[in-house]
């Protein structure tokens, strides 16, 4: 009986993904297509990216509200620079640069200066946001993707027909998984959201890696940055407004605590797919976008509740 | 109040946890329940104030049956529980903890603060304690919260209160108030169950003693008529022959040497060696600078001025980091805030501070980290159903075990132990005592810090007596007594 449970406490959040594929594809049997399943990995990569860099934050008792702002940012950057004239291969690394160091700064203000995860982000997403209207003049740059074939590939590539951004969500997952789960920072990233204190006690070196989880963190952002713009063909500067919710959505339904110290990046990688699924699935059997703000809150209701059971 | 719990049954699934316990208190008695940890004394507890409700057996309070449903049904029954980790509200005031969830209130619900200013000021004048009802929490001291708990009780008239480690977190001095309050209390006529594990304690303050042991009832003595060893005969079920065994190690060369360590406010001038395969005792009244100094040493908190040299050679320890790499550990006073995470498995804590060796190409190996745990749970007999339960679930003295386990992992040169048996039972206390001597043996040098004498003076060489912040008195073991040791506590002995 314990074994059970303990099975449903590991994998409760593949059960509900897996009832809303069946329904959706009772409805619908089209979902079940290779095309729209392909199609669902491409829509979920951008919130999917942002979902495992929070997931380090979170794990730490922290949260990063300023992803979409990052996102948004960079984006916005990334187009100034392409429609300038420079390259796109070296406009995509700077910046993916730059999303690790506005990270860096709301790490440090966080770990150093001891200032709360919420209200340092909460200022960051407000101030980034402003940056980017500031350089942007708040008019979209266009046309990014039509002399850059290496942006372009990161929505329109893929690799033996798998498109670029899924590679991109598998190969991040594989290697955040295998950077939470088995090397001591991971380790250190637990047990500072399980007791930070003990943690510094315990010779652990808190301040570094609670700075770590939000360069990661916005680097994810403006990975997922790039690939929008890719998508979009255009940056705008309204861009990732609001994702930081989805983001945070993927990760409780995933049944990571938001009081740190407990969850897994698995959980995550569920959470964000039954984000999609929901998303891909209701404009599928055609429900109106009213009724899909409404399904999708009561879904992350209904996956916290169950999580919280299985907790206790 | 005259109370009677008899035949007592309680079982959590298929765990019988309590078998025919009881405890008889009579009218204007201080009651100590022992027994070690696990043998029941809080789950008899908890079905005393109706937090559990007993499968089987009586509670009789002055003659009469009663059946407690709720924490309410006790306490209109006039029974107060004060618990060890009080339950009062930092960031409140005296008045407004005392009233929480029973204010006195005016017509529309608004608040009656001058009326209730009134009773509590009444109450803590009882209680010698000279404080405005308006004070927040965390501006007095932990001696005067206990107090605070006390007035509470007051406040409801309890009859029979029931005290759960009283003075765990207290200093000397308060203790000694505290006591004498519990003494007026009891001519006044209220009852006491107190709950400890300090046997020096219990003799001095308890008139009966009842002994509990794998959840059943054992015995009740008269403190007059019974002695220490009989005692803790009957809470470990065999003779404990000798509480501190003691192996004699020549101490090797110093390897450690503290100078002029200062922290203002904290700590002054403090100066001493440390030799290899010493144990050296750190004594001195609660607040006297002692775990500020080894928490300076530790380098979790900076200190102002003054060297550290380590083999010869001064260092600067800045970071529990730098610490770790000189060969230092440190068992923290708090285990359960500043030494496990206690929602983690004991092999996720026990590798916290060593998780460095358990990696390969910056890999951690699962089956390294558990072969090592399981190594170590049998070394220090840590009783345990398994490797993945979490530590929140294991008794006091197996948590404290793991804590040290999480130290010698690290393959420390220089252990400092802070209050390592504090709220541990006494088997396992012997048992701490066993690792330190075999540490000792192992040429490791070792500070502990306790504020039980007995245990100072019976595991250490030399004790480094502190007071007021600086150290008043280094003695060698062979000089030194209870009495020598706390005149120099306390100021005097010059």
């Amino acid at each position: 009986m314990k074994k059970i449970g303990s099975l449903y406490d590991k994998y409760g959040t593949i059960v509900v993904l897996l009832v809303l594929v069946l329904i959706v594809t009772s409805i619908n049997p089209k979902f079940m297509t290779m095309y729209n399943i392909l199609n669902v990995f491409r829509q979920v990569s951008i919130n999917g990216l942002i979902a495992f860099g929070m997931t380090f934050v979170i794990l730490t008792a922290g949260i990063d509200l300023s992803v979409g702002a990052i996102l948004g940012l960079t984006g916005m950057i990334l187009g100034l620079m392409i429609t300038s004239g420079t390259p796109d291969f070296i406009a995509i690394v700077a910046v993916l640069l730059m999303g690790a160091l506005l990270g860096l700064f709301n790490g440090v203000l966080i770990s150093k200066i001891k200032l709360q995860a919420f209200i340092v982000t909460l200022a960051t997403m407000t101030a980034f946001r402003g940056i980017t209207m500031i350089i942007s003049d708040g008019i979209p740059a266009m046309n990014v993707t039509s002399n850059a074939p290496i942006l372009d590939f990161f929505s329109q590539g893929s690799v033996l027909g798998i498109p670029f951004p899924m590679i991109l969500f598998i190969a991040s997952f594989l290697i955040l998984l295998v950077l939470l789960q088995n090397t001591s920072f991971g380790r250190g990233v637990y047990a500072i959201g399980g007791n930070e204190e003990v943690a510094r006690l315990s010779s652990i070196p808190t301040d570094r890696i609670k700075t770590m989880v939000y360069v990661i963190s916005g680097f994810m952002s403006s990975l997922a940055g790039v690939i929008l713009t890719s998508r979009l063909s255009s940056s705008q500067p309204t861009a990732g407004m609001t994702f930081e919710l989805d983001a945070i959505a993927a990760v409780v339904i995933g049944g990571t605590s938001l009081l740190g110290g407990r969850g897994r990046l698995f959980g995550t990688f569920i959470g964000v797919l039954i984000i999609g699924v929901l998303n891909n699935g209701l404009n599928i059997i055609g429900v109106s976008a009213f009724y899909q703000q409404f399904i999708k809150g009561v879904v992350i209701l209904l996956a916290v509740i169950l999580d919280r059971k299985n907790s206790q | 109040m005259e109370l009677e719990m008899s035949g007592i049954h309680k079982s959590f699934g298929a765990v019988q946890v309590l078998k025919n316990a009881q405890i008889k208190v009579g009218k204007k008695e201080i009651h100590a329940l022992m027994g070690e940890n696990g043998a029941g004394k809080s789950t008899l507890m908890k079905i005393l104030t109706g937090v559990y409700s007993k499968d089987a057996g009586t509670i009789k309070i002055n003659g009469e049956l009663q059946e407690f449903q709720s924490i309410k049904d006790s306490e209109q029954k006039k029974i107060a529980f004060i618990h060890q980790e009080l339950n009062l509200l930092n960031e409140m005031s005296i008045v407004d903890n005392m009233f929480l969830g029973k204010e006195m209130k005016k017509k529309f619900g608004i608040l009656h603060q001058k009326q209730m200013t009134k009773l509590v000021k009444e109450k803590l004048q009882l209680l010698g304690l000279d404080v405005s009802p308006k004070t927040l929490i965390k501006n007095i001291a932990v001696g005067e919260r206990q107090l605070v708990e006390i007035a509470k009780a007051l406040l409801m008239d309890a009859e029979l209160i029931i005290m759960d480690e009283p003075t765990a977190a207290l200093t000397d001095k308060e203790i000694d108030l505290l006591f004498q309050i519990i003494r007026d209390l009891r001519d006044k006529g209220v009852s006491f169950i107190y709950i400890s594990h300090r046997m020096e304690e219990i003799f001095e303050l308890c008139d009966e003693i009842t002994v509990m042991r794998d959840g059943s009832f054992i015995s009740q003595k008269s403190t007059k008529d019974t002695s220490f060893n009989e005692i803790v005969k009957m809470m470990v079920g065999y003779d404990l022959d000798d509480r501190f065994p003691r192996v004699e190690v020549d101490p090797g060369e110093t390897i450690m040497s503290v100078r002029g360590l200062t922290k203002e406010g904290k700590f002054e001038d403090i100066h001493f060696d440390l030799k290899k395969g010493e144990v050296l005792g750190f004594s001195g009244l609660m607040g006297s600078g002692r775990t500020d100094v080894m928490h300076a040493i530790f380098g979790s908190v900076p200190f102002d001025s003054g060297t550290i040299s380590v083999d010869g050679k001064e260092v600067k320890i800045d970071s529990p980091i730098k610490a770790k790499n000189l060969g230092i550990g440190l068992i923290t006073e708090d285990r359960k805030h500043e030494g496990l995470i206690l929602d983690f498995s004991v092999a996720d804590n026990m590798v916290l501070p060593s998780i460095k060796n358990f990696t390969h190409k910056k890999l951690v190996q699962p089956k390294k980290i558990a072969s090592s745990v399981a190594e170590y749970i049998q070394k220090l007999n840590v009783r345990t159903p398994n490797q993945t339960i979490e530590t929140k679930k294991l008794s006091g003295g197996n948590q404290q075990k793991i804590v040290i386990a999480k130290w010698l992992l690290t393959n420390p040169k220089i252990l400092i132990l802070d209050e390592p048996t504090r709220g541990v039972d006494v088997g396992a206390k012997k048992e701490i005592y066993g690792i330190i001597n075999r540490l000792k043996e192992a040429g490791v040098a070792i500070i502990v810090v306790s504020s039980e004498l007995p245990e100072v003076l019976g595991i250490c060489d030399r004790i480094v007596v502190m007071h007021e912040k600086r150290i008043k008195k280094i003695i060698p073991r062979e000089e030194a007594t209870q009495e020598i040791v706390m005149e120099y506590a306390t100021g005097g002995g010059e």
